[in-house]
């Protein structure tokens, strides 16, 4: 198909030398570099390119910008590449392009739907879902089912993305938004002071709506002035310019989010750059010239194809040299937009009529249409179009808005193209994106940004300020006053000011929904929200129905809830609210527009925080000889710590069980490095400790280890782990490998908050030691090989600590264990762990020496009954629900962390759960983690549930399996029976007993 | 200690040393300054007893504005909090220079033997203030991140100490467990400049 | 994302280098066992929940790891002020309804 809607002209912002061929809904089009993809599409005189959500109407391109509703695409030639939900309008056109409409099922041009009856429709009144979902909820399924598939609201990519994407943090004086004439006089002007600016804009070149306009300035083409400010701002090396730039977002203390369009215009997958680019901006003060969007006036039909908004119409003809139609009617409220009938008439193609709402206007442009021979009728409406796919005419009469009339006969006229203004919207979305109430200002009929805490200004467009030279002039002022703000400059700009003349305007009227001569309610459907399909007489029946406050009414009928968020229909929907409740629209109020300003890709948002980035992993020095024997590993907070190391052919339960024999028959290793370690230095180090944890530490000599447990000030256990110490005012508190962080933090907070007195100091030295603990009877063979220290169990004890040189390397050691076999801890400059476990590793060869990882540690200390605070524990339990009450001090003197708390009501309960063990019935049944249990076993559901199993294994030392569990009153239940009811519907019966399943006296640690 | 003995900075894993001379075009340059000796200390920094005897022992007075940084022959110093310094010295002789300040300290204070918990990482280039802002939100303009200048600030998903060496060279200091993913971080958002390893 | 300015590193740095740590100005009871579990439960878990002005605790995590108290508005997240552990806010609801 050729581009017959493509005339002659003269634009510059496309380049006819460069031809691009693409694709929408399977058919080749032709279109040039510079189109969007709706520009091509009418150049090429496609009218329908989508159905509507609810009554499956066909749908056409309406406007050229982020309003757009109806051409919302699938774009992309790949399950890889394929982006849902991009409006064809901000769509930059590239070779090869392939697009197809989101929705309409079967296709847009039959569709099914539509055929059988409107059938959506007719189903779906407003409130349909809050009506379905009052309903049985059986039949909204039913529904659901329907309005996906009939509706089809784009497709995700079944493929991961191929692309790499950024983010990159900046700092400025002044954050600019949007670079139209406002905003490019602002950083002009800004600039000029030394300030950093950043100007950024959503479009591909910078411009705004100079980009279409024939306004001269400085006696030249607008553009020829959009590029000599643009090269002067390129020239500054205080400025930073961002076309393709898109800000989402505004948020609290001026920081910007914008998405930056990098490779999107080139085609899909660009190897080796960074498709799109999200910028955040920390900017001293921020300019919003976000300038205005047109508002469509709402009459009967005026979503059939062929009805677009007036400057929509212009910025085709005049940028894109497209002229999306032969017969045009023009209806307006205002002066402003007759310059579309101009563009139209000077183009070469017919103008029908324009039809203005008003009773008369004697601006310039009014006259120049007239000059040039165009119809004007005034008083009148468009109150209906004719026609289906494609405008065939209109209905025009007049009309009175005062009481909402039409007050003659309708005349029918033929055209093929309807163009609507209703006046300018202020586009004041990001400004109300934290938090600021838009006001309503009479004179332009629109919001404007009202106050705000942000260090904010606005200028332009944005503030109703519509006549260029006012525009540029405020632009010139507000930047130069944001710049002052910021610390740079005077505050006035004082250079020479472009001229432009503004042509002389009459007052617009303030006129939204058009009247028809039927009732709202039986009138020709009158369209405020094409993607949700909200009506006229949607938002009036929702009135009727009781639903007042505009927050209501837009989650009643939907209004706002599409991807455009709005843009194109709040402003009518609140005005037709406020006349149907009989209220001014600033009594109505207006809904609160929230970040996304436009919908940003997933990919974007994640930036390069995926895959390996998406999480940091952090490794011990001995992880490439794990990675090099085999280790499967487990995650531990950030850690990756060996979970187990299977030998080749091995299960994971052959690998456990050899490890856990070879551990407790001769000598295993363990890699410990994951613990943290805090070094507490001062005089009262001492006494911090006997205030942070619940045992003593007064007495605790030098070269001594304590276990100790932690406690939240509600009583409940928060952390244990072995504390050594290692001079009189020195010590090393070891925490579990996730507490670490949170220890520190928590002994700095007492620190710094409530005992700054105590003379102490806490350093995290968890990443300066490497620790190795060899475990089993054969370790201090191993060590004794290795070390210069004498390391018998006369001069070296259970729960000592030595200073020595292991393999050459000082060390130190503690005699501590976790397994319940002789242990000791081997610590290590972690520069030297490579080193030191190796060594220790060919130490160990005679021994058979097995390194093991987490989950054997873990089965082995669930034998000891040692619990594993955030496994057996979860922010419930005290000391005495664990039967631990040994290491609770009786004698401190302070009121320790915890220990006022546990002689709350609540926490001397004797059915409280506590920690027991379970051995099932059925020796070789693992029960699994997380089991509940019940004292009865033939009880009703819901079962009443006693406990839960919080750790469970198959003991191959043992020859059985076992569980650590809280029951209810459980530590006073020891040899009762209980039951867990499984998923799988069985159930089975364990035996509550002692959690100390193996060497209950401790006897294998002590050798 | 003997020769034989195996020593290992936080990213030897990733054979840097075999990297170097591969690429010389990059717009990033990094270098691992491995294996330093780095104290961690702790004191009061309105103790003028305290100041005195860290002088003494480092031959630089203690940085005691916020961010700052100082320098002697022996060491290097880095402002950490206000009762917080990092001090940077040559390999091997962090044992003697904490038994130094040791000696030289009295009252309340805390050193710490950290080197083996940390790695510094120097990155330059021209395209080293790019890389930069992709890693860090801390404004680098030269107004608020002045030559000399030390903070402690988030780096990507980790945090990291940074110390301005240069206009265009950044010293950071990086967790051990967190080395990895600071080289994986730079090479990725080094793609589009290239990467060059010294 | 608020920008916090740190009043033991001096200047102001982004969110992410921090953590909220609850309400300010908190006080352990001195005498733990002599007081009621009614006054006990008030001090470990009834906090404030403002419309308007709060004072808070941050930790400067990622930065020179010192707690330090904020005053902020919780509706509009204004910081009036931050100040160091110890020292007593000077907006506070009260004087900001005086002035």
């Amino acid at each position: 198909m050729s581009q017959v809607n493509r005339i002659a002209g003269s634009s510059k912002r496309i380049n006819r030398n460069r031809t691009l061929t693409f694709s929408f809904n399977g058919k080749e089009y032709k279109g040039f570099e510079g189109d969007t993809v709706a520009s091509a599409l009418l150049a090429n005189g496609v009218d329908v390119v989508g159905r509507s959500f609810k009554y499956s109407r066909p749908r056409g391109i309406i406007t050229s910008d982020s309003q757009e509703p109806n051409a919302i695409f699938q774009i992309g030639s790949s399950q890889a590449t394929t982006i849902p939900n991009p409006r064809a309008t901000q769509t930059d056109l590239y070779q090869g392009l392939t697009a197809s409409s989101t929705n309409g099922w079967p296709n847009v041009n039959f569709d099914l739907m539509a055929t059988v009856g409107k059938l959506g429709g007719s189903m779906m009144p407003p409130g349909f879902y809050y009506k379905t979902f009052m309903f049985p909820q059986s039949l909204w399924m039913s529904y659901e089912h329907l309005i996906r598939k009939g509706a089809g609201l784009g497709a995700s990519p079944q493929q991961s993305d191929p692309d790499s994407y950024d983010k990159m943090h900046h700092h400025c004086d002044v954050m600019i938004v949007g670079g139209g004439p406002a905003g490019l006089a602002a950083a002009l002007s800004a600039a000029q002071t030394g300030a950093r600016v950043i100007i950024s804009d959503e479009q591909n070149e910078f411009g705004g709506s100079l980009l279409c306009s024939t306004q001269q300035i400085d006696g030249q083409l607008p553009s020829q002035w959009v590029e000599k400010t643009v090269a002067q701002l390129s020239d500054m090396d205080n400025v930073m310019l961002l076309p393709r730039s898109t800000v989402f977002g505004y948020y609290d203390h001026n920081l910007v989010g914008i998405n930056e369009r990098r490779t999107d215009h080139l085609g899909e997958h660009q190897l080796q750059s960074t498709r799109q680019r999200v910028h955040k901006v920390r900017a001293k003060q921020v300019i919003l010239a976000t300038g205005a969007h047109e508002r469509p006036l709402v009459y009967g039909n005026n979503d059939v194809p062929g009805c677009m908004l007036a400057n929509a119409v212009s910025t085709y003809i005049n940028r894109y040299d497209v002229v999306p139609g032969n017969k045009l009617v023009l209806m307006t409220t205002n002066d402003n937009a007759y310059k579309t009938a101009i563009d139209w008439h000077q183009a070469g193609r017919q103008v029908v009529t324009i039809v203005d709402t008003r009773k008369a206007s004697s601006g310039e442009l009014v006259n120049k249409a007239k000059q040039l021979g165009i119809n004007v009728i005034f008083g009148h409406a468009v109150i209906e179009v004719k026609g289906g796919k494609r405008v065939k005419g209109v209905d025009i009469a007049p009309i009175n808005p005062e009481n909402h009339s039409v007050t003659g006969a309708a005349k029918h006229f033929s055209c093929d193209t309807v163009a609507s203004s209703g006046g300018w919207s202020p586009v004041i979305h990001l400004s109300s994106h934290t938090g600021s109430r838009p006001v309503w200002k009479d004179e332009i009929a629109g919001f404007v940004p009202g106050d705000t805490v942000q260090q904010q200004h606005s200028c332009g467009g944005l503030e109703g300020v519509y006549a260029l030279s006012k525009v540029i002039s405020d632009g010139f002022t507000t930047g130069a006053v944001a710049a002052q703000a910021a610390g740079k400059g005077e505050g006035r700009y004082t250079g020479q000011l472009p001229k432009t003349t503004d042509p002389q305007e009459d007052v617009s009227m303030a006129l939204f929904h058009i009247p028809h001569v039927k009732k709202t309610s039986r009138a020709p459907k009158q369209f405020v929200d094409y993607q949700n399909d909200v009506t006229a007489a949607g938002i009036e029946l929702a009135n009727r129905e009781g639903f007042e406050s505009i927050e209501h009414v837009k989650r009643y009928t939907a209004l706002g809830f599409g991807t455009d968020q709005g843009k194109l229909g709040n402003i009518n929907g609140m005005a037709i609210t406020a006349k149907s409740l009989g209220k001014t629209i600033p009594e109505t109020g207006t809904t609160i527009f929230r970040p996304m300003y436009t919908p940003t890709t997933f990919g974007a948002l994640a930036g390069a925080d995926v895959k390996h980035l998406f999480d940091p992993a952090r490794f011990s020095a001995m992880h490439k000889w794990h990675l090099d024997n085999g280790a499967e590993f487990e995650d531990v907070g950030q850690w990756k710590r060996p979970w187990y190391f299977p030998q080749p052919g091995e299960t994971m339960q052959q690998s456990l069980e050899r490890e856990c024999l070879a551990t407790r028959n001769s000598v295993g290793i363990l890699d410990a490095s994951t613990l943290g370690k805090i070094d507490i230095q001062g005089k009262d180090a001492r006494e911090f400790l006997n205030r942070v944890y619940t045992n003593p530490w007064s007495k605790l000599g030098v070269g001594k280890c304590r276990y100790g447990v932690m406690c939240k000030e509600d009583g409940m256990v928060f952390d244990d782990g072995v504390t050594v110490c290692l001079e009189e005012n020195r010590f090393i508190m070891t925490t579990t490998t996730g507490g670490a962080a949170g220890v520190l933090q928590w002994l700095e907070l007492w620190h710094q908050t409530e005992w700054p007195e105590l003379e102490v100091y806490f350093s995290t030295v968890t990443d300066h030691w490497s620790t190795m603990t060899i475990s089993g009877p054969n370790s201090r063979k191993v060590l004794e090989k290795i070390c210069d220290i004498d390391v018998s169990n006369d001069s070296f004890k259970y729960m000592d600590w030595r200073a020595a040189t292991v393999a050459g390397v000082k060390a130190r050691i503690f005699r501590i264990s976790f397994t319940g076999e002789l242990s000791f801890e081997i610590n290590v400059q972690a520069n030297f762990g490579m080193h030191t476990w190796k060594a220790v590793m060919a130490a160990g060869e005679e021994f058979n020496i097995t390194p093991y990882g987490t989950e054997t540690m873990h089965i082995l200390r669930a034998e000891k009954g040692f619990i594993i605070v955030g496994q057996d524990t979860d922010g419930s339990v005290t000391p005495q629900d664990l039967d631990m009450d040994w290491v609770v001090g009786k004698k401190k003197e302070f009121s320790f962390i915890g220990k006022r708390s546990w002689t709350r009501f609540d926490n001397k309960r004797d059915d409280r759960k506590q920690m027991v063990g379970l051995k099932p019935k059925d020796p070789k049944f693992v029960l699994p983690e997380g089991a509940q249990i019940v004292f009865e076993k033939n009880q009703s559901i819901p079962m009443t549930m006693v406990g839960h199993v919080t750790s469970s294994y198959y003991s191959a030392c043992m020859g059985y399996s076992f569980a650590l569990a809280v029951v209810k009153g459980g530590i006073s239940r020891k040899g009762e029976s209980v039951f867990l009811p499984l998923s799988d519907g069985t159930t089975v019966e364990a035996e509550i007993c002692s959690p100390v399943f193996y060497d209950p006296k401790g006897d294998r640690q002590n050798v | 200690m003997s020769n034989s003995i195996q020593v290992e900075s936080p990213l030897h894993h990733a054979q840097l040393d075999q990297l170097i001379g591969q690429s010389n075009s990059g717009g990033i340059i990094l270098h691992e300054a491995a294996l330093l000796g780095h104290l961690n200390l702790r004191g009061n920094s309105q103790d003028a007893e305290f100041l005195a005897g860290v002088k003494e022992a480092l031959g630089v007075a203690l940085p005691i504005t916020p961010c700052s940084s100082a320098k002697s022959t022996l060491a290097q110093i880095m402002w950490l909090a206000p009762d917080e310094w990092l001090i940077v010295v040559a390999s091997g002789s962090e044992y003697d220079v904490e038994q130094k300040l040791r000696s030289y300290l009295k009252g309340h204070f805390a050193v710490s033997d950290i080197s083996g918990a940390q790695t510094i990482l120097e990155l330059s280039g021209s395209n080293v203030i790019e890389l930069m802002k992709k890693s860090t939100g801390y404004d680098l303009h030269l107004d608020s991140f002045p030559v000399g200048k030390v903070v402690g600030t988030t780096f990507a998903k980790t945090g990291a100490h940074i110390l301005r060496v240069s206009e265009d060279k950044f010293q950071l200091v990086v967790r051990r467990s967190f080395s990895d993913y600071v080289w994986l971080w730079i090479q990725q958002g080094s793609q589009e400049y290239g990467l060059t390893i010294v | 994302m608020l920008l916090i300015h740190c009043p033991y590193c001096e200047e102001m740095r982004e969110e992410e280098e921090f953590s909220p740590a609850g309400q300010a100005h908190i006080e352990r009871p001195l005498n733990p066992e002599e007081i009621s579990d009614e006054q006990w439960a008030h001090y470990l878990f009834f906090r404030k929940n403002p419309r308007g002005l709060h004072h808070e605790m941050w930790l400067h995590a990622a930065g020179c790891r010192k707690y330090f108290n904020v005053t902020r508005n919780t509706v509009t997240y204004e910081i009036m002020e931050t100040y160091k552990m110890g020292q007593e806010p000077n907006v506070t609801a009260s004087k900001e309804g005086q002035s």
